[in-house]
Parts: structure tokens; C-alpha cells; sequence
């Protein structure tokens, strides 16, 4: 049994052992928004906080969130307004199929909080461990910029 | 003209918002791998570890009787026919008696819980005897081989003869050989499928897929039901890029839900999808141009072979379209084109962005600059010189009819400013090739430039009508009429829908514009989402449902609501004729790319500096969508270039991961200079043409002719690694052209045998 905080809500949870900390949000938990894309921590598209840290939630042990705070995507949007970064990613047109999009708005709203005006280099180092299939990632450069114009 | 009395906003033109983003960036947007029911339970596949064996038995009562398990089904269990195919029935569902690749599935097993059916799946026993397997494509044509299938290995070879090349004359000649690797689509989201049993002993399939009609027409035999039994909702799509026009986990899926009379997921991980969806087709090109001493093609020669892998899948469509663009965008009076596709104990191959294109982009465009050289003839000078227009007689004797501004797109690209020369130290280290490898501070950099012009299709070709149907909806509402697009086309994230909706918007004058969700319920196909072809298509079936809605509100006021359904069809196209002659190809697209890169040639490492990227798009109708295809076309056809590579030992894939097979990632992707040209196709909606695939099409060779001007090196191999890029590995080798096979004729092999055809079929039947 473990007790972890996810999004603000307390859960208390019986999770198999060997699940991930992904699959307990995604299977146990109804929170689909963090993606598998790869499994093995290559892709960025399962990002989620774990106590303020930026990990790929495939990696971690869901065990390990026992006694943590746990922040996704879903946290994101408030009732009727999209965070900042995710209204960026759509005035970019930095979504398209979609799927490695809530990673990347995760790993975007982490490298903002921790450094509000980064330049270009500083981006593709920060989200270098994300992939996007669809994009050509031109579009997601914009997108920071833009929500970092938003924010500051 | 538009009917729509005042101008709408996000209408044709305008960078209209994607109608599916929102959910999409707050995580609500349900891909087929987070659909979830009451009560389901899980399939996993099981599946062969050899690349040629006979089955001689399976042993699944281990597996019946483990932990939460509900269904074992073997090649017995298939009620229906035993085999599907997009082209031709020639693939198992679960193999029986013999598997002919490594992954081919031969069991499926369904438990409570993803982690028992993996369990359960592990302790099925299969008990094989191993035969000689053939993985290698010239290999494949030897008449020792192991066959593949009974009738060889020949899957279909085309065979085009235009001119006299026998006799022509020219003052140079250059000959060439050329490979490309098989690539990955990669698609971020893997396979998935949610089958649920109907009441009436049919079943509600949610999966994603990129053409539900013809799904379905593979599906319903297989399960010996009805097609009106099998009904296909499409679940979100992360990606596709050509990997989904096969059937993956949807039989499966529908055949454990039936037999538990559960609703069964399926939802494939990385390694999985690795096996479980075809990939482009490597190549090997041999190429012999021949033009006169001031720069006029006289002749060109090529010789093509296609793995197609283990089963026919696209592999018939694919090498025709190879073999029709071989020699390049270019007036070559005299041709012979001879291409093949083999069957092999490989992976199978199929449809991938560009479908044929890409592999002989990379060796036309290499051989043009290899012939600029010998002639002392600038090569943007020398594509100008040849480059085909309205007019042109392409190597099938089709009259190129539409528009073909090939000029200037290859103009526009050449002038565009090249980015400024950086200082080779003090730079941000990331800056440098390898940068955050942290392993190279500038010491040994050369820059290069590369250019690629190259063309495609646009949707089928050889006389397939794959036509589009759409219906649209206009309602009275108390803030004024809104409008509704039914339609079964596939969105996969290209903008298909937005689009849609802004034709629409345009036509009707309507601001709210809803798309309903995509089934094959009351909707008559709307053909695949490939080939370049919806814009044109399913956007030709919306157009017309929004004018006859004009045209009955021009009789009266919208009282009610008023709903139109609109079947467009493109232009009758030919099949080849016995020389390879015909009318193959509906329209064209064209598309240039420069490519600048920089290369520590000490490291092999490369870093693209700059794509420069000049698309013929007829009209385009979102800019910050078209742009968008093009910028991530670029940066998949820059993947070929320099990293992508499905590696295959004794047919297995060795790299079936993104740790191991390497896609661009944000550090490797250049800033893109992205400028269409606008000449609208005269027999197509809106004058439009497709975009999705032509970026792919010519980045390749760009990059790799960019790194050959930066290394001095042959690179005749795509993707130039390191070792190639620095000297450990010659160029590819070549111990002479593959034999031409003795075929009946022009068609797929399987054709002259009676195979059940695919997807032909549905749209002959429907004539």
C-alpha cells in the first residue's frame, strides 16, 4: 500500500510491485495524459513531476512515489484556461499528432520555472530528451519562446 | 466563389487553429493505447524467433491454465480466412504451418491483466524446425534460394522502356550504385486497438489506423462475419507516417474479444511496434546517365531492387512508383527503367512517407551532381537545364497535364541567403557537431552544401480509384447556422480535419465548424490517409457537399437543417502497358531542399546548420500547417540521412528500441526556411496538391550531398555514419547489376496467381 499526492489529491494505493510510477497514473490512477511511448526513458513523452523533479515516469518504480508528491500534465490546465505554455504550443502550431505533446509541455513549463528567457541552445539542451516524430521540432523552439514572452 | 456573404475568420489561407488541440495539449485526447472498458482484459502476441522455420507444434495448455487467462488462439482458431493482405491476401493472420520472419505472430493469448497475458504468452511452447532463411535482397533472385512463399521470390518487377537507351549517343557517360537503409517510421505512438463484442455477434473495433473502409474489408473475413458486422470507430492516432495502412493489432484484437465474449486491448510497447508494422523498403540502385557535352540528359538506365520482406504488402504499389520517378524530375528522352521487389525472410516493408520516392531521390540526385562534375556544369544549373514542366514526357510517356513549376521552386531555393559562416572556436560547445556529447570544441569542421530536387504523386495511381466520400451538415441555431463534417477519413495529426473545417468555413461562411468522430457506420470510404491524397481528396468531397448546400440555400432560407453527401473522384488513371507505358499518375508534386551542414571530420560527427526548403503546393490553404509538414518531412528524411537505420542480423532487428534506433532529436533538427509555390493545379479542388511527403523525399539526398561537398567522400549510402564520414568504411559496393527476373508481365506476381486481392478489390467492387 502506498500513499502518494498526485496533482494536489491524496491517494492511498495498492499497486503491483512491479509497476512504474507511468503505469500507476495511466492504469490505476485514470491519468492517460503522461504517455508510453518507449519504456526505457528515451522518449520524455511519460515527463512528470516527481517532488518538484523532472523524471520519466516509465523509469521510476510507482513504489517510490510512496510519500511523494506526484505533478502531471493534468495539473496543467485550470477549469476553462490552458497553462501558458500549452496555449503557446497551439498558437505555434508545435502540436500535431500530438502524442509526445504533453511531455513536451511538462519538460517546457520545468526548463521556464527554472529559467524564464532561454535562449535557443538552452531549449534544445532542456528538451533534448523529448522526441517529437512530427514536427521537426521548429515549431516547439517557437512555442517556448512564445510562452516565455507570455510568462515573463 | 464562396458563397458565404461575409468573410469568416479561419477560413482557407489562415493559420487556423487546430480543432483537435486543445485536448491535445492538456492530455485528454484518448490515443488508441489509453482506451480503457469495464472489464477488459489484455492480448499480448506471441511471436517468432526465426526468420524461416516450420512450426511443428504449439503447446498452450501451460498458458491455458495460467494466472487469469481467458484465450489461447493459434492459426486454428481463425474462423474466416487465414490470411489478409492490403494488396494481396498473402500474409497470416497467425502463422500455421510456417513462419517466414522474425516477430511474425503465431499465437495470441488474453488474461486479466497486461502483465498475466505477458506471463501466459511466455510459457506458450512452440516447437520449430529452422530453415534456410533468405535476408539478403540480390541473394533472394539467385535461383539456389530458399522461396519465400511456393511461387519464388519475385514480388513484382516493373519494366519501362522509353526511347532507344540501346542506342542513344552521348558525349559522357556516369554510372552509379547507390543503397538506403530500411527505415522506421517511428511513429511516437505504437499500435493499439479496443475490441469490443456487439450483442448481435459482430464487433465494435476502436483502433488507430489510416483507412477504416479498407481495414474493415481485410478484417471481416478473417473473422468469417459480415462487413456490416464489423464496425470501426478511429481511435486517436499518434503518427503514421505510412505504418498503419497494414493491419497490426486489429484481428487480434477482435479475434480474442469474440472468442471471450470480452471487450480485449491490445496495445503493442517500443520493441513491439518494431515488428509489429512494415518500414521502407532498403534499396539497392544502379544508375547510368548519359548527356551531352553542354548539359542535356540523353539517356538514363536504372536498375532498382526493393526488400519487400516477407509478405506483398504496398511492396507492388511501391516499386511502381520507384520505378516511375527513377531517373528524376528531369526530360530524359531515352529510358529503361528495370525494377524489382523481392520477397525476403526480412521484416516486412511498405508504405512510409515518400512510398518509393525517397530511395530514388537519393541516387538521381547523387548521380545529377556526380554528372555536374564531370561535365564542369553548375548543378543547380544542370537540374535547371532538364528539370520537366507542363508538357513533359515523363519515361511512361504520360504528359506531365498539370502545373510543374519545377524552375522555380529549384530557382527560389538556390537564392535563398545561405546562413553566415560561424567561427570555428568559442562557441557554445553544444553548437558544435556532437555537441552534447561535450566532445569537440571546432577543432576539425568543414562546412558543406547540398541541394535536392525531387517529385511525387499525388493519391493512387494505375487506374485505382480511390475515391472520397464526405457529407456536410448546415443547422439553424439561435446564433446562426453551424456546420457539421461526417466524414471516415483519418486524421492522424497532419491537419486533415482543420482544413476541412476551414474549407467549409470558406464555402458556407459558418464560424463553428464540428467534425465528427470517424466511423465506417454511415460513412462510404473516404480512401487512406497516404499518398499525399486527403487535402486533395476527402477536401474535393467537403467542397462539394458545401456547394450543393449553397446551391439549395440559394432556393430558400435554412429553416432546417440541410445535409449533403459528396463523392469526389480524381481523374481515371492507366495501368503500365507490357513497356511500361501508360498514364500512371493523377498529379505531381515537386519540392527542392538545401541543406548546409558542418561535419568534424576528425569525429565523423555532423551537425545541419540550415534546411532551406522550397515546396510546390498548387495552393496552400495553412500556411502554419503546410510549413509544419514540411519542417517535420525534413527533419524524417535528415534521419535517413545521417542516423536511421532498422538493422536487421539473420533477418532479426538488432536495434528494436529508441536507445538503439536513433530518430532527430531537437538537437539535430536545423532552423528550416520553409517557401511554397503557389501554381494552383488545374484539375484538382481548390488547385491544391499534397505536402505530407516531398520534404522527406529530397532532404536525404540534400544532406548527404551537403556532407559529400564537406568530406570529399563518396557516401553512397544512406545514412552516412561516422565510420562513413570519416574513412573507416568505403563506399558501399556493388559486384554488378541485379539480374532482371523473368516475370509474365507487369504485374505483381501474386496477381497472375489468383491470390485474393486487397484493397483493389474494395474499389473495383464499388465501381
Amino acid at each position: 500500500m502506498i500513499r502518494t499526492v498526485v496533482n494536489g489529491v491524496e491517494h492511498e494505493l495498492d499497486v503491483w510491485p512491479g509497476a512504474s510510477l507511468l503505469g500507476m497514473l495511466r492504469d490505476d490512477l485514470g491519468l492517460p495524459g503522461s504517455k508510453n511511448a518507449c519504456e526505457q526513458g528515451e522518449c520524455g513523452s511519460c515527463s512528470v513531476w516527481l517532488d518538484g523533479d523532472l523524471v520519466c515516469a516509465c523509469l521510476v518504480p510507482a513504489v517510490q512515489a510512496d510519500g511523494a508528491a506526484v505533478r502531471t500534465v493534468e495539473s496543467l490546465a485550470a477549469d476553462d484556461s490552458l497553462h501558458a505554455v500549452q496555449d503557446a504550443f497551439l498558437r505555434a502550431g508545435a502540436v500535431q499528432c500530438g502524442f509526445c505533446t504533453p511531455g513536451l509541455i511538462v519538460a517546457t513549463v520545468d526548463l521556464l520555472e527554472r529559467e524564464p528567457d532561454p535562449g535557443d541552445e538552452t531549449i534544445r539542451e532542456a528538451l533534448a530528451g523529448n522526441l517529437c516524430r512530427c514536427t521537426g521540432y521548429q515549431k516547439i523552439l517557437e512555442a517556448v519562446h512564445l510562452a516565455a514572452e507570455e510568462l515573463s | 466563389m464562396s458563397s458565404g456573404a461575409t468573410a469568416v475568420r479561419e477560413g482557407i489561407g489562415e493559420s487556423a487553429r487546430r480543432i483537435d488541440g486543445v485536448p491535445k495539449v492538456t492530455g485528454e485526447y484518448a490515443y488508441a493505447s489509453d482506451l480503457q472498458i469495464e472489464r477488459m482484459l489484455w492480448g499480448v502476441t506471441v511471436r517468432s524467433p526465426h526468420a524461416s522455420a516450420r512450426i511443428l507444434g504449439v503447446d498452450a495448455q501451460a498458458a491455458a491454465r495460467s494466472a487469469g487467462v481467458a484465450a489461447v488462439l493459434t492459426a486454428a482458431d481463425v474462423p474466416g480466412r487465414k490470411t489478409f493482405g492490403l494488396e494481396f491476401c498473402d500474409q497470416p493472420v497467425l502463422a500455421g504451418d510456417l513462419v517466414r520472419y522474425v516477430g511474425e505472430p503465431i499465437a495470441l493469448v488474453a488474461a486479466e491483466t497486461l502483465e498475466q497475458a505477458r506471463q501466459a504468452a511466455a510459457s506458450v511452447v512452440i516447437e520449430y524446425e529452422p530453415l534456410r532463411a533468405v535476408t539478403d535482397m540480390e541473394d533472394a533472385l539467385r535461383p539456389d534460394a530458399p522461396r519465400v512463399h511456393d511461387f519464388g521470390n519475385v514480388l513484382r518487377h516493373v519494366h519501362i522502356l522509353h526511347g532507344e537507351p540501346e542506342t542513344a549517343e552521348a558525349d559522357v557517360w556516369i554510372d552509379g550504385y547507390y543503397e538506403t537503409a530500411m527505415q522506421d517510421q517511428a511513429a511516437l505512438g505504437p499500435e493499439g486497438g479496443l475490441a469490443v463484442p456487439a450483442a448481435d455477434g459482430g464487433i465494435d473495433l476502436y483502433v488507430a489506423t489510416q483507412w477504416l473502409h479498407v481495414d474493415r474489408q481485410q478484417i471481416a473475413p478473417c473473422l468469417g462475419l459480415p462487413e456490416e458486422k464489423v464496425r470501426i470507430t478511429l481511435a486517436g492516432v499518434g503518427g503514421a507516417f505510412g505504418s498503419r495502412e497494414d493491419l497490426h493489432v486489429q484481428v487480434h484484437a477482435c479475434l480474442l474479444a469474440l472468442r471471450t465474449g470480452r471487450a480485449v486491448k491490445i496495445s503493442y510497447g517500443r520493441e513491439e511496434s518494431f515488428h509489429g508494422h512494415v518500414h521502407r523498403h532498403p534499396s539497392r540502385i544502379w544508375t547510368r546517365y548519359g548527356a551531352t557535352r553542354d548539359g542535356r540528359l540523353v539517356a538514363a538506365d536504372v536498375r532498382l531492387l526493393l526488400d519487400g520482406g516477407a509478405y506483398a504488402s504496398s511492396s507492388p504499389a511501391v516499386i511502381a512508383n520507384a520505378s516511375t520517378f527513377a531517373p528524376g524530375p528531369y526530360e530524359v528522352p531515352n529510358v529503361r527503367v528495370e525494377g524489382t521487389v523481392v520477397y525476403t525472410n526480412n521484416p516486412p516493408c511498405g508504405a512510409m512517407r515518400g512510398f518509393g520516392a525517397p530511395q530514388v531521390c537519393f541516387a538521381h540526385e547523387a548521380a545529377i551532381d556526380q554528372l555536374a562534375a564531370e561535365l564542369g556544369i553548375d548543378p543547380i544549373e544542370l537540374r535547371l537545364r532538364n528539370a520537366v514542366r507542363t508538357g513533359s514526357v515523363l519515361p511512361t510517356g504520360q504528359v506531365i497535364a498539370g502545373s510543374a513549376p519545377v524552375r522555380e521552386v529549384i530557382e527560389r531555393c538556390a537564392a535563398m541567403p545561405l546562413p553566415p559562416e560561424e567561427p570555428t572556436s568559442g562557441r557554445d560547445p553544444i553548437s558544435y557537431p556532437g555537441g552534447a556529447g561535450n566532445v569537440s570544441r571546432g577543432e576539425s569542421l568543414r562546412r558543406g552544401v547540398g541541394f535536392a530536387v525531387g517529385y511525387k504523386n499525388i493519391a493512387y495511381s494505375e487506374g485505382f480509384d480511390d475515391a472520397a466520400e464526405a457529407t456536410v451538415t448546415l443547422r439553424p441555431s439561435p446564433d446562426g447556422p453551424v456546420a457539421s463534417i461526417r466524414t471516415a477519413a483519418v486524421e492522424y495529426g497532419q491537419g486533415l480535419y482543420t482544413v476541412l473545417a476551414q474549407i467549409v468555413r470558406t464555402e458556407l461562411g459558418v464560424e463553428e465548424v464540428a467534425v465528427e468522430p470517424a466511423t465506417t457506420g454511415e460513412n462510404g470510404s473516404a480512401g487512406s490517409t497516404s499518398a499525399s491524397r486527403q487535402t486533395t481528396m476527402s477536401g474535393g468531397a467537403v467542397l462539394g457537399a458545401c456547394r450543393e448546400i449553397a446551391q439549395a440555400l440559394a432556393d430558400g432560407p435554412l429553416d432546417e437543417p440541410i445535409s449533403r453527401t459528396f463523392t469526389y473522384h480524381h481523374r481515371r488513371t492507366t495501368e503500365l502497358d507490357e513497356h511500361g507505358q501508360g498514364d500512371p499518375h493523377v498529379a505531381f508534386a515537386f519540392a527542392a531542399e538545401r541543406a548546409v551542414v558542418e561535419v568534424d571530420v576528425d569525429l565523423g560527427l555532423v551537425r545541419v546548420v540550415q534546411v532551406a526548403a522550397v515546396q510546390d503546393a498548387g495552393r496552400v490553404l495553412n500556411p502554419q500547417g503546410a510549413t509544419g509538414q514540411v519542417e517535420g518531412g525534413t527533419a524524417m528524411g535528415l534521419g535517413l540521412a545521417v542516423m536511421e537505420e532498422v538493422q536487421l542480423g539473420d533477418g532479426a532487428i538488432r536495434n528494436a528500441s529508441f536507445t538503439d534506433y536513433l530518430i532527430p532529436t531537437i538537437l539535430d533538427a536545423p532552423p528550416i526556411v520553409t517557401e511554397f509555390v503557389e501554381v494552383p493545379e488545374p484539375d484538382a479542388p481548390l488547385g491544391v496538391k499534397g505536402i505530407g511527403e516531398l520534404a522527406t523525399v529530397v532532404a536525404t539526398p540534400a544532406v548527404v550531398a551537403a556532407l559529400r561537398a564537406a568530406t570529399g567522400r563518396q557516401l553512397n549510402r544512406a545514412p552516412a555514419t561516422p565510420e562513413d564520414l570519416v574513412g573507416l568504411r568505403g563506399p558501399a559496393e556493388t559486384a554488378g547489376r541485379a539480374p532482371i527476373p523473368d516475370v509474365p508481365g507487369q504485374k505483381a506476381i501474386p496477381e497472375y496467381l489468383g491470390l485474393g486481392l486487397g484493397q483493389q478489390e474494395l474499389m473495383k467492387a464499388r465501381e
